[in-house]
């Protein structure tokens, strides 16, 4: 490999197109639900251990800051599900190109915004 | 240059296989369980518990458990191998730190599931 070759990883002086924008994003939620998870079993155990654990789970939930843990947790499932979802659409070729790629980016990134605030009516 | 040693299936079309099956039994997954809970607005604890006390349930739960681990797995491996190139060790032990959690999740979710 050619070490000499110019290269620039200054993210500060790259505008992202918005197929990037769509992908970091998508890489930033898998890094976050990679620690929601002991989140997700905290809670299932707590789910599945006796009726009383389930029913105090449910006042826990009601609480403002478990309500906002929960949407984040459930927007950031949300928006990598859309994104994983366009990921196995382009595996089969589809919306590859230039321009059908930044339009599936457009679609994913409104889609996600989408699930972010059905999210959110959902959990308040 | 980056080890190619730590990597799950020892080759990138391995890993791409692994990374998109998993995907695939997640996706499912959590699509039935939200559709489970927005059926049920009044989910109660014998509805739940009895969900999760089917053995088919304990064994569509575990593959998405496994494919958590897997996909996981595979996700934080490529992050790790783009942003920590600096140090060999480094990022070896960021790798370690990312398996211990998963072996965790794995035993941990085991022990729910099965308790059930």
């Amino acid at each position: 490999m050619n070490s000499n070759r110019p290269k620039n990883l200054d993210l500060t002086t790259i505008e992202l197109p918005l197929p990037a924008k769509a992908s970091i994003l998508h890489r930033i939620s898998g890094f976050a639900l990679f620690f929601a998870v002991a989140f997700m079993l905290c809670a299932l155990g707590a789910s599945l251990e006796s009726e009383q654990s389930f029913n105090e789970l449910k006042d826990v939930m009601n609480g403002g800051l478990a309500k906002f843990i929960t949407w984040g947790i459930l927007s950031a499932l949300g928006y990598h599900f859309v994104a994983g979802v366009k990921h196995l659409l382009m595996d089969m070729g589809i919306g590859e190109t230039k321009e059908s790629g930044r339009t599936g980016a457009i679609i994913t990134l409104i889609a996600g915004v989408v699930v972010i605030v059905l999210a959110g009516v959902w959990v308040w | 240059m980056v080890n190619s040693v730590t990597n799950f299936g020892r080759s990138g079309l391995y890993d791409w296989v692994i990374q998109r099956l998993s995907a695939v039994i997640l996706a499912i997954y959590t699509l039935f369980l939200f559709g489970f809970v927005v059926a049920s607005p009044d989910l109660t604890f014998a509805e739940w518990h009895g969900l999760f006390s089917q053995v088919w349930m304990k064994v569509f739960s575990l593959a998405a458990l496994i494919s958590i681990c897997a996909h996981a797995w595979v996700g934080m491996w490529t992050i790790s191998t783009d942003y920590i190139t600096g140090s060999t060790s480094l990022r070896f032990i960021f790798q370690l730190v990312m398996a211990g959690f998963l072996f965790t999740y794995l035993v941990w979710g085991i022990d729910i599931l099965w308790s059930v």
